[in-house]
Order: C-alpha cells, then sequence, then structure tokens
C-alpha cells in the first residue's frame, strides 16, 4: 500500500533550506531520508519551491483566471511530497511522525488513489 | 454564589471525576456488562454535577451524588430501550440496590474486575492498553490517539468496537481462578507498562510510544497495587516505573536538550521517588518470585545506586539483561544487553551482540542503532560509525534526541 506524506512548511522552515549543508536541521533531513532507503520504504518524492512561486489557474465560464500565489492562502505551505510502500496506516504514522518536519510544520498522510489514477489514464469511456 | 466558591466547585467535580472515574464505571458496568452504556451515563452525571452543584452546594458525598445520578440514567435507559426480558435482572438489581444500599458510605470497588476485563484474552492485545486508559482513567479517545500515534476516529472506533465485545461477548467481570491468573495479570501488567513507554534511554535511544501519559500509568499501577498486593510483579512494575519517574527532570537540559542517562546529573534524580521504588522492589524480591518487571526494575535499581556511589555496576546490569532475554529475546532487551555488555567488557563484545540480531527486524528500531551508532565510534570505525547516527538520526522522533545524536555524530 502506497501513502504520500505531504509535508507543510511555515515560512521560517522554508527559509532554513538556505542553511549551510552541516547544519543540523540539512542533516536531520539526510539522514530522515537515509533511514527511508535503507528501511526500504522509499518510493519517491520531490520538494517544491516555496509558495510564493506558485501561479493558480482556474477557468470559470469560459474564462481563465490566473492568480498569484497558493491555491490556499495559509501560514503553512506544501513544501515537498515523499511517497511510502508500507504495509498499514499505522506504519505511515510512525514515519510521518519521524520526519523532521512534524516537529515545526505539519505533515498530512494521505494513502494514494491507484484506482483513481488507472481511471484517468484509460478511462472506461475510451474502450 | 461567589466566583470562588464555583471555581472550588469545579475543582472539586475535576477531582472527584479523576478520582471516583474508574470506580464508577467499574461498578456500574460490572452487572450490566455495559461499559459505554456506564461511560456515558457518569459523563452526564458529571454534566449535571456542574449544573447543580454551583447552585445547591457541594453534597456530603460527591461520589455517592454521582453514582446515584449515573445510575437513575442507566435505569432510565434500559427502560427506553425496552429491551426488559435481557435486562431485567439487571434492572431489578439495580433499583433493588439503590433501595437497599446505603450509598452515603460504600460502595464496591470493581476496578481490579474491569482491569481483567480490559486485558481480556479475546480483546486485542493492542487495544488493552487504550481500553485501560478510557474506562479506568476516563481519558478520551483523541488524547490516547495522540499517546499511540493513530488517527482519533480510529482509535474511537476500536474503542467503541471493543466495548461492543465486551458487552455482547460474554466476557465476564471476575477476578481469574489461581490457575489463570498469573497469566492474566500479566496481561495487565504489560497493558499498563504499554501506557508508561520508556525504553532505552541511554545513547539517545527511545521509544516514543505512550510517553506522555507516565503520570497517569503510576496511578494506574497504584491503583492496582491496593487491589492486589500479595503478586510480586505488581510492585515490580510500580517500581520501575517510579525509578524511571525519578530521572525525568535529569533528562532535559536548560535548553530542553536532551541529556542521556550516563550524563545525567544525579542531584536532580528525585530521591523519595527513588526510595519509594526500593521499597516496592525490596518487598517483591522477598516474595521469592523474580519476573521481567523485577528484572526490569532492579536494572534501574543498579542505576539508582550511581546517587550513593558515583558509579554503576555494568556487569550487574548487564547479567539481568541476560535473564530477561532469557525470558523472551525481545529487540529492545537484546539492545539493552548489548550496550550493558559493551560497558561492562568492551564495545567489541556488545557489536558482536548487535551483529547477531536479524537485520530486517532491526532495519527500523531505533534505539539499535542509537547503540550501533556509539559502539562503532567508540571502536574508531568512523565511516560505519556515520553511517548507523544517520539511521539513528532518521528513525528518532523526538527532536531534542535528534540534536543530540547529530552532535555526538558530528
Amino acid at each position: 500500500m502506497q501513502f504520500a506524506l505531504l509535508i507543510y512548511h511555515s515560512p521560517e522552515e522554508f527559509a532554513m533550506r538556505k542553511n549551510d549543508y552541516n547544519h543540523p536541521h540539512l542533516g536531520a533531513w539526510r539522514a530522515y531520508y537515509k533511514a527511508l532507503v535503507e528501511a526500504k520504504v522509499y518510493v519517491g518524492g520531490d520538494a517544491l519551491e516555496v509558495a510564493e512561486t506558485a501561479t493558480t489557474v482556474r477557468l470559470r465560464e469560459g474564462k481563465r483566471r490566473v492568480q498569484d500565489g497558493p491555491y490556499a492562502d495559509t501560514k503553512e505551505q506544501l513544501a515537498g511530497i515523499i511517497v511510502l510502500e508500507l504495509p498499514s496506516i499505522d506504519a505511515a504514522l510512525e514515519w510521518a511522525a519521524r520526519c523532521p518536519g512534524a516537529s515545526l510544520g505539519a505533515v498530512e498522510i494521505r494513502p494514494l488513489a491507484p484506482e483513481a489514477k488507472q481511471r484517468g489514464f484509460t478511462g472506461e469511456w475510451n474502450q | 454564589m461567589s466566583g470562588i466558591n464555583e471555581e472550588d466547585t469545579h475543582r472539586t467535580i475535576e477531582r472527584v471525576a479523576r478520582e471516583s472515574y474508574g470506580r464508577l464505571v467499574a461498578y456500574l458496568s460490572a452487572n450490566t456488562r455495559d461499559v459505554a452504556a456506564a461511560e456515558d451515563a457518569i459523563s452526564e452525571a458529571l454534566l449535571k454535577a456542574l449544573r447543580v452543584w454551583p447552585q445547591d452546594g457541594l453534597p456530603q458525598n460527591p461520589e455517592a451524588w454521582l453514582l446515584t445520578a449515573a445510575r437513575n440514567s442507566i435505569i432510565d435507559l434500559i427502560r427506553h430501550q425496552r429491551v426488559v426480558s435481557e435486562s431485567e435482572p439487571t434492572l431489578v438489581a439495580l433499583t433493588k440496590e439503590s433501595t437497599e444500599m446505603n450509598w452515603a458510605t460504600e460502595f464496591p470497588d470493581e476496578r481490579l474486575k474491569l482491569l481483567f476485563v480490559c486485558a481480556h484474552p479475546v480483546i486485542d492485545p493492542a487495544l488493552h492498553t487504550p481500553l485501560m486508559l478510557q474506562t479506568v482513567l476516563g481519558l478520551d479517545a483523541a488524547r490516547i490517539a495522540g499517546a499511540f500515534l493513530i488517527s482519533p476516529k480510529t482509535m474511537g472506533q476500536r474503542l467503541v468496537r471493543a466495548k461492543i465485545k465486551i458487552r455482547d461477548g460474554g466476557i465476564r467481570f471476575e477476578i481469574p481462578n489461581q490457575r489463570e491468573l498469573s497469566t492474566r495479570l500479566d496481561a495487565v501488567l504489560e497493558a499498563i507498562y504499554a501506557a508508561f513507554g520508556i525504553g532505552w534511554d541511554d545513547m539517545g535511544g527511545i521509544d516514543q510510544r505512550g510517553r506522555d501519559l507516565a503520570e497517569e500509568t503510576i496511578w494506574l499501577a497504584r491503583v492496582l497495587l491496593q487491589l492486589i498486593q500479595d503478586e510480586p510483579e505488581v510492585r515490580g512494575l510500580l517500581a520501575l516505573m517510579l525509578y524511571c519517574e525519578s530521572r525525568r527532570a535529569a533528562r532535559r537540559g536548560p535548553g530542553r536538550d536532551y541529556i542521556p542517562l550516563s550524563e545525567q546529573d544525579t542531584e536532580q534524580w528525585s530521591k523519595p521517588l527513588i526510595a519509594e521504588a526500593e521499597r516496592h522492589l525490596t518487598v517483591a524480591f522477598q516474595c521469592g518470585r523474580p519476573g521481567r518487571f523485577q528484572l526490569e526494575a532492579a536494572i534501574q535499581s543498579v542505576h539508582a545506586e550511581r546517587t550513593k556511589s558515583g558509579q554503576t555496576d555494568w556487569t550487574a546490569i548487564a547479567a539481568f539483561y541476560q535473564q530477561l532475554v532469557r525470558i523472551s529475546p525481545t529487540l529492545g532487551r537484546l539492545t539493552g544487553y548489548a550496550a550493558a555488555l559493551a560497558e561492562a567488557t568492551g564495545p567489541q563484545s556488545g557489536l558482536a551482540v548487535l551483529d547477531g540480531l536479524e537485520s530486517q527486524a532491526v532495519s527500523s528500531y531505533q534505539p539499535y542503532w542509537a547503540v550501533r551508532a556509539h559502539l562503532l565510534q567508540r571502536l574508531g570505525k568512523t565511516s560505519e560509525a556515520l553511517d548507523a547516527y544517520d539511521r539513528a538520526i532518521g528513525l528518532a522522533e523526538d527532536p531534542a534526541v535528534r540534536g543530540f545524536l547529530l552532535r555526538k555524530r558530528g
């Protein structure tokens, strides 16, 4: 079963990315990724640029609406995604608690929806 | 009524709720086996107390008042449900007692039976502790969920299902007979211990689960000891928890940073708690029936000796761990044994124990990596040590432990 950890950062935590290589914050993240890989649960993921770089697009009544900034204007913003292969939600919560992002911002755990993805690709209407 | 009195009333309600909750739940559910109904009735009684007491003043015996209010609401509920045929005996019993017994004095303490029900073999062992925390201590599902790292909704559902099983599954509210007692008691002790959540607390290896429930679980162990005095493992468990609790203040430095056992200032260890633990452990050992909790408490007692001698007898600790491993070779005990053996005879021997553990099992067990990193560092195996530190840091949940290991890693 696959789970996504959605990592939310405060502006202060985003700023910590610019720290020196030897800063404990980065050391903690490196160690966390290493533990994920060594435990053979890491599937993939990526970090996202700061929310100020976001642009949000909507089409309403045939008109494009383009907005500067992220979809939701909250203090903590989506900063990255990690996808893990795990036996249960319990294991996902454990890995989320260990994530360095959990002690400063928040980590949201969501099961992936492989059926929804499958439909999106091959869609029943297409067959 | 003046504000101060109202405050007093609220405090009294809080105190009575804390001290009486488990007794009330146990008493009210012992006949009906319906724990959920008893809990609902007590919540209602507490709400009623919050309304009535500030106006009418405190009742003579607040606990009896709550019991009467809760009992009446259960009787109403049973009448309302009209499952008369099944509940007739209960209804008769409750009404009869209400007329014949003097509620202002005493009512029987059924908490021990309730503890045995919570840790009954037909209930999922993962739910033993949450059930106890909720029914005996009155903690809400959200708080328990946090301590056990489970979603509050899931925890709530699991607790509801377990209570249905208690009600409908024919689990009896009784003290197990002599033949079953020690196995059944083990399950109760195990469940209390699980909530305490201590792990190998030296070298930055920490088992996180349940760590914020220490106070509640010590209370639970004290209750258990009141109810069952002649089983040495009960005292062993209480002693173990008191020893660990005695070091609480010394575990964190001025900046909330983590301080491992070996570097703690023993001046900050609570002497009264250590003395109390000593007393219980001595009484327990006099029974001549050692068990896992007495052994674990004995290990902590050796650590506590440092307050007097300034030294730690690691050979004694390693020997106690060896006995524990013989009872059952869990990862935690083997890791503790390796660490103690390394202190007693050198890092190489500890590392040999760690090398013997199955790699799949240890891949996400944090204390193993913390101890391994420490021993490799002592042996001067720098690159292997760095690797092990990364694993220990990556698996740590407590930011203070993470910070400590990052500094040691260098």
